[in-house]
C-alpha cells in the first residue's frame, strides 16, 4: 500500500502551470504598436475569401514601404461584434474589412476614425463613397458594391420584362411552377422586397443634401407605403409572394428550372450556371410605377480609432487597396462589382457583373445609421403578417410605422 | 472514568503513530531526486510565466489582474515548497481552475450586470473623448490639397507645405503657418529647409503618433482651421467642430456653441438632454435589474417568457423521460426478438447533432414545402412553426425526438441494475406487473435517475440551440413592441437583447443571465433536497 504521489503531484503542478498560462493570456498584452527597430506592423482583419489576395498586396506593400502587414483571418459574420469589443481593449486590429451598414454602430461605439480619401474620392462610384460616409465624414475605403437584380432564365423568358405585371404574365405563360421567385421567409425579407417598395415611392428614410440618410424623416409610412402594403396583401392573396419561400427554397426552385425569374444577388449566379441554366441579369421591374431601387451594400476597410499606425493604415488603404489592380484582384475572388470606377470598367467585359453594377448604380445605399436597427425590428414581421393576410394591410403598416418611430425616439 | 482516560491516551498514541507513518510514507514517496527536479522545473516555468504576466499587467495598468496573479503565484510557491500540507498540494490545481473557469466568469458577468456596457457605452471616457475629437474634424469645403514635407528640429515637428499655387509655408503646433523662403525644391514641391531635418517615410512612420496628432493652424485665428495629415505626404485643411475642455471636462460644439457636460450618465449631455455618442461605460448600480422588473416593455414579455421556459423545460423532461422509460422497459423484456437491433435504432437521434436535427426539422415542418405537410398530411397547410401554439408543440415534439434516446439509455442501465429477485418476490406475493413497476421498480429507478432528470431540466431550461435553430424564438407578434416570440425561452431572449437588433445591451443581458442563474440554482437545490428522501429507500 504505497501512496503514488509522484505522478499525481507532477500532474498537479502541470495543471497549475497551465492555469497560470491561461491567467497570463487573460492578462493579455497589446499585440500591436510594438515598434522594434523602427519597423511598423499593421494588423488587418480579413475574411477567409479575401485573405489570399491581400496576402500578395501586403507583401508588395511591405517591399515598397517597409511596413509589414499581419493578416488575421476572421469569420465575416463575427467581425462587427469582435471589432466593437476589442478596439477599446487596445488589442484590436489597425484595419478591418467590413460592410458599410456597420458604420453607424462603429461610430456610436467610437471604434473607427475618419479617413481622408482626398483627391481620389471622385475615382469611386458615388454610391460607394456615400455609403462609407457617416454624418458627412468618410470612414471607410470601399472596394466592392453588392445589390440584388432580376435573374432571368433565358430559356423560359427570352425577353426582359419592363413592369411587374408583365413579368408575372411572362412567368405564367412559361408554364413553370412559379411565375417568379423572390425569397420572403417566415419573417419576410424586406431587403429583397425593397425594390418593389421603392417603386411605390416609399423609401425608408429621407435624405439630407449630402446624400446621407436623415433619421428625422421616416418616409416609409406615407401614402406610397400604404399602397405598397395593399399591394403586398394582393400578391399574398394571389399566392405570388409566399412566406414559406425562404432563400434556400427560392434558389433551389430557380436552379431546377421551376421559374423563369429570381430576384437575388450575385451569390446565386454560380449555382444557377452550374446547373446549366443560361442566366441573364436585368433591372428589377417596377410594381408601383416609379423606379425600383434595390439597396446597395458596400464592402470596404475601416481604420480603428485606437490605431497607433494611423498614417501607415491610411497609406495602405488609399495607395494600395484603392488602386485598380488590387480592386480587380478582389473582384476575381468575390465577383462583386468593384467600387473603383476604373476597376469596374475593366471587369465590365463580364455581362453579369456589368448588369449587376448597372442595377446597383441606380440603387440606394442601405442606410448605415443606427436607427435602421429599429426599422429592421418591425419591418419584416409586419410584411409577413400582411402577405399572410392577417389583418388590414393599411392598419398593420401604420402601426408598424408608429412602432418604428417610437423605437427610434427611444 | 480513569479507564476511559487511559483508553483515550492509548487512542491518541495510536493516532499519532499512524500520522507519523503516513508522513514517512509521503516523504519517501515524494523524496525521489527525479521528482524533485520535475517539481522545481515546473515551478520555475510557472514563476517565469507569472513574472511575464505580472510585467504585462503592470504595463497595461490592470491592477486587479496583477494582484490576482501575484496571489496565485505566491500561493503555488508556498504550497509546493513547504513541507507537509499534502492536501493543499492536491487541491491547489483544481482550486485554481475553479477560480479561472467558474468564479471569474460568474464574477465578471455579475460586474457587467451593474454597468451600462453596450452600444454607445463601450469603453472608457478617455476613449470616448478621443473618438469624438477624431470624428469632429471637418474638412473645409473646396480647400486644396497641400503637398507636405514633415520637418524635424530637435524633436519638434513642423509642416513644410506647398500650396497648389506654389507658395511655400511652414508651421507647427505653436506657430501658425507662415510663408518661408529658401526652401529646397524638387519638382515643384518643397522638400527641405536649412536648420531642419526632412523626415523620410520611414522616419514619419516611427513618429506617426505625434505626426498624425499634429495640427498646424493656417492663421492666427483658430477658427480658420488647421492643417492635418492623414498620410505624411499631403495635408488638408480641417476645422474641428468639437472642442474638449480638459479642465472643465466639457465638450463644446463650435458650430452651435452647445456645451455638453458629463452628467454622470456615461455620455456628454447637453442641457436639453441631447447626448453625444460615443459615451462610455459606467457602473449604474441595480438599474438593469429594476429595468428588467419594472420597464413595461420588458416586464410583460419577461413574465410570459419565464412561464414558457418553465413549461418547456418541464414538459421536455417529462415527455422524454416517459418515452425513454417506456421503450427501455419494452426492450428490456426477454421475450422481445431483435432487441439489439432496435436499441441501435433508438440511439440514432442521440448520435445526430442536435444543431442539425433542429435545422432539418425546421425544413420538414415548413408549411408549404415541408415533408410533414406535403406527404403525411396530403398537402394540408398546417402552420407548424408559425402558429403560436403549434410552434410551442413543435418545439416540444422535436425536443422529444432529440432527447428520448438519452433517457432510454440511462433507464436501460438503471433497469438492468435492479436485482431480479425483487420482482420475482413481488410476483410470488401476487403483485400485478403494473404494481411491481409502480411500487418497486420506479422508486429504485428514481434513486439513480433523479439527479439526471434535474440536470436534464437545467439543460433544457437553457436549450438555446434547439429554439434558435428551429424557430428563432418565433413566431413573433408584430404588435408586441419588443423582439420576443412565442417560443423564446429566457436564454434566447437574453441573446436577442445582447446580440440582435439595433443596440446591444450587455449590461441588461448580464442582469438577465444572473436572474436565470438564480432561478436554476434555486430549482436545483430544492430538487436535490427532494431526492435525498428517495435515497432513504436503500
Amino acid at each position: 500500500m504505497t501512496v503514488k504521489t509522484k505522478p499525481i503531484l507532477a500532474i498537479g503542478a502541470m495543471t497549475a502551470a497551465a492555469a497560470l498560462v491561461l491567467t497570463g493570456c487573460s492578462a493579455g498584452g497589446g499585440d500591436e504598436g510594438d515598434k522594434k527597430d523602427g519597423s511598423t506592423t499593421l494588423t488587418v482583419w480579413v475574411d477567409a475569401d479575401r485573405a489570399p489576395v491581400l496576402k500578395d498586396v501586403a507583401s508588395a506593400f511591405e517591399e515598397e514601404s517597409g511596413i509589414s502587414v499581419k493578416l488575421v483571418q476572421k469569420d465575416f459574420g463575427k467581425i462587427q461584434e469582435e471589432f466593437v469589443q476589442q478596439v477599446p481593449t487596445g488589442k484590436g486590429p489597425d484595419i478591418t474589412i467590413g460592410a458599410h451598414d456597420w458604420l453607424g454602430n462603429f461610430v456610436t461605439n467610437g471604434v473607427v476614425q475618419p479617413i481622408e480619401l482626398g483627391d481620389i474620392a471622385s475615382d469611386f462610384q458615388d454610391v460607394a463613397v456615400t455609403a462609407m460616409s457617416y454624418e458627412g465624414k468618410t470612414y471607410g475605403l470601399p472596394y466592392s458594391t453588392e445589390n440584388i437584380a432580376l435573374l432571368r432564365n433565358t430559356e423560359l423568358a427570352p425577353e426582359a420584362p419592363s413592369t411587374y405585371d408583365e413579368m408575372v404574365q411572362m412567368g405564367k405563360d412559361a408554364g413553370s411552377e412559379f411565375p417568379f421567385l423572390v425569397q420572403v421567409g417566415e419573417e419576410s425579407d424586406p431587403y429583397h422586397l425593397y425594390p418593389f417598395q421603392t417603386s411605390f415611392g416609399a423609401p425608408v428614410f429621407g435624405t439630407k443634401d449630402d446624400g446621407s440618410y436623415d433619421s428625422e424623416q421616416l418616409l416609409l409610412g406615407g401614402d406610397g407605403g400604404i399602397d405598397f402594403a395593399n399591394w403586398l396583401a394582393e400578391q399574398g392573396e394571389a399566392g405570388l409572394l409566399k412566406t414559406t419561400v425562404d432563400g434556400d427554397i427560392a434558389k433551389e426552385k430557380f436552379v431546377s428550372g421551376d421559374s423563369p425569374f429570381l430576384i437575388t444577388g450575385p451569390w446565386n449566379v454560380a449555382p444557377a450556371q452550374d446547373a446549366g441554366i443560361d442566366v441573364a441579369v436585368d433591372a428589377i421591374p417596377s410594381a408601383g410605377g416609379e423606379a425600383a431601387q434595390p439597396f446597395v451594400g458596400v464592402q470596404g476597410f475601416f481604420v480603428s480609432a485606437k490605431s497607433k499606425n494611423a498614417l501607415a493604415a491610411n497609406e495602405f488603404l488609399t495607395n494600395y487597396i484603392g488602386t485598380k489592380d488590387v480592386q480587380v484582384e478582389l473582384y476575381n475572388v468575390g465577383k462583386r462589382p468593384p467600387a473603383l470606377t476604373a476597376a469596374f470598367e475593366e471587369v465590365s467585359s463580364d455581362p453579369i457583373t456589368a448588369s449587376f453594377g448597372k442595377v446597383g448604380a441606380e440603387g440606394v445605399p442601405m442606410p448605415n445609421i443606427p436607427e435602421m436597427g429599429a426599422v429592421w425590428q418591425f419591418w419584416g414581421v409586419t410584411e409577413a403578417d400582411i402577405i399572410n393576410g392577417e389583418g388590414d394591410p393599411a392598419e398593420l403598416w401604420a402601426s408598424m410605422t408608429s412602432d418604428i418611430q417610437s423605437a427610434i425616439e427611444g | 472514568m480513569s479507564s476511559t482516560q487511559t483508553e483515550d491516551a492509548r487512542e491518541t498514541r495510536v493516532v499519532q503513530k499512524r500520522r507519523r507513518r503516513a508522513v514517512r510514507i509521503a516523504e519517501q514517496a515524494s523524496g525521489g531526486i527525479t521528482s524533485l527536479i520535475v517539481k522545481i522545473t515546473l515551478i520555475a516555468v510557472i514563476d517565469a510565466l507569472s513574472l511575464y504576466a505580472l510585467f504585462v499587467s503592470l504595463a497595461q495598468q490592470q491592477w486587479i489582474v496583477f494582484a490576482v496573479i501575484l496571489v496565485i503565484a505566491a500561493a503555488i510557491n508556498i504550497i509546493y515548497f513547504k513541507r507537509g500540507w499534502l492536501p493543499a498540494k492536491y487541491l491547489a490545481p483544481g482550486l485554481i481552475f475553479l477560480l479561472i473557469f467558474q468564479i471569474f466568469v460568474i464574477g465578471y458577468t455579475g460586474y457587467i450586470a451593474f454597468t451600462n456596457y453596450g452600444t454607445g457605452h463601450n469603453s472608457t471616457k478617455q476613449d470616448a473623448v478621443i473618438a469624438l475629437v477624431q470624428s469632429a474634424q471637418d474638412r473645409v469645403p473646396d480647400s486644396p490639397t497641400y503637398d507636405l514635407t514633415v520637418l524635424d528640429q530637435l524633436g519638434t515637428y513642423s509642416f513644410l507645405v506647398t500650396a497648389p499655387d506654389g507658395t511655400v509655408s511652414i508651421g507647427n503646433d505653436t506657430t501658425p503657418l507662415h510663408a518661408v523662403d529658401g526652401a529646397e525644391m524638387s519638382g515643384g514641391k518643397a522638400v527641405g529647409l536649412s536648420g531642419y531635418t526632412a523626415l523620410d517615410f520611414e522616419g514619419i512612420l516611427q513618429h506617426q503618433d505625434e505626426i498624425s496628432d499634429l495640427a498646424v493652424q493656417i492663421s492666427d485665428d483658430p477658427n480658420d482651421g488647421a492643417l492635418r495629415t492623414p498620410d505624411g505626404s499631403s495635408a488638408y485643411l480641417y476645422v474641428s467642430t468639437l472642442v474638449y475642455d480638459e479642465a472643465a471636462g466639457t465638450m463644446t460644439d463650435t458650430t452651435t456653441n452647445t456645451v455638453y457636460t458629463d452628467t454622470g450618465v456615461g455620455a456628454f449631455t447637453a442641457e436639453d438632454g441631447e447626448q453625444l455618442m460615443p459615451g462610455w461605460s459606467i457602473p449604474i448600480g441595480v438599474d438593469n435589474f429594476t429595468k428588467a422588473f419594472t420597464d413595461q416593455s420588458i416586464r410583460g414579455p419577461l413574465i410570459s417568457v419565464t412561464i414558457w421556459t418553465f413549461a418547456f423545460a418541464l414538459l421536455s423532461v417529462l415527455t422524454t423521460f416517459a418515452l425513454g422509460l417506456f421503450l427501455a422497459i419494452v426492450f428490456n423484456d426477454m421475450r422481445m426478438k431483435g432487441r439489439k437491433f432496435y436499441r441501435v435504432l433508438m440511439i440514432l437521434p442521440y448520435a445526430f447533432p442536435g444543431f442539425l436535427g433542429a435545422l432539418v426539422w425546421a425544413g420538414l415542418l415548413n408549411r408549404d414545402f415541408g415533408f410533414v405537410n406535403l406527404v403525411l398530411f396530403q398537402g394540408a397547410e398546417i402552420p407548424w412553426l408559425t402558429n403560436e401554439w403549434l410552434a410551442k408543440f413543435s418545439v416540444i415534439w422535436v425536443n422529444l425526438w432529440l432527447g428520448f434516446p438519452y433517457m432510454f439509455l440511462v433507464c436501460t442501465g438503471a433497469l438492468q441494475s435492479i436485482p431480479h429477485e425483487l420482482t420475482e418476490a413481488a410476483t410470488v406475493d401476487g403483485a400485478k406487473p403494473f404494481a411491481v413497476f409502480r411500487l418497486i421498480k420506479l422508486p429504485l429507478l428514481l434513486v439513480s435517475i433523479a439527479p439526471l432528470l434535474i440536470s436534464a431540466f437545467a439543460f433544457n431550461f437553457n436549450n438555446f440551440n434547439l429554439i434558435y435553430m428551429l424557430t428563432e424564438g418565433g413566431p413573433r407578434d408584430a404588435a408586441a413592441g419588443i423582439n420576443v416570440g412565442a417560443t423564446d425561452i429566457l436564454i434566447s431572449m437574453v441573446y436577442k437583447v445582447a446580440f440582435v437588433g439595433a443596440s446591444r445591451d450587455y449590461g441588461l443581458a448580464s442582469a438577465f443571465s444572473i436572474i436565470i442563474f438564480v432561478l436554476v440554482a434555486i430549482i436545483a437545490v430544492i430538487s436535490f433536497k427532494q431526492t435525498k428522501t428517495l435515497e432513504d429507500l436503500n
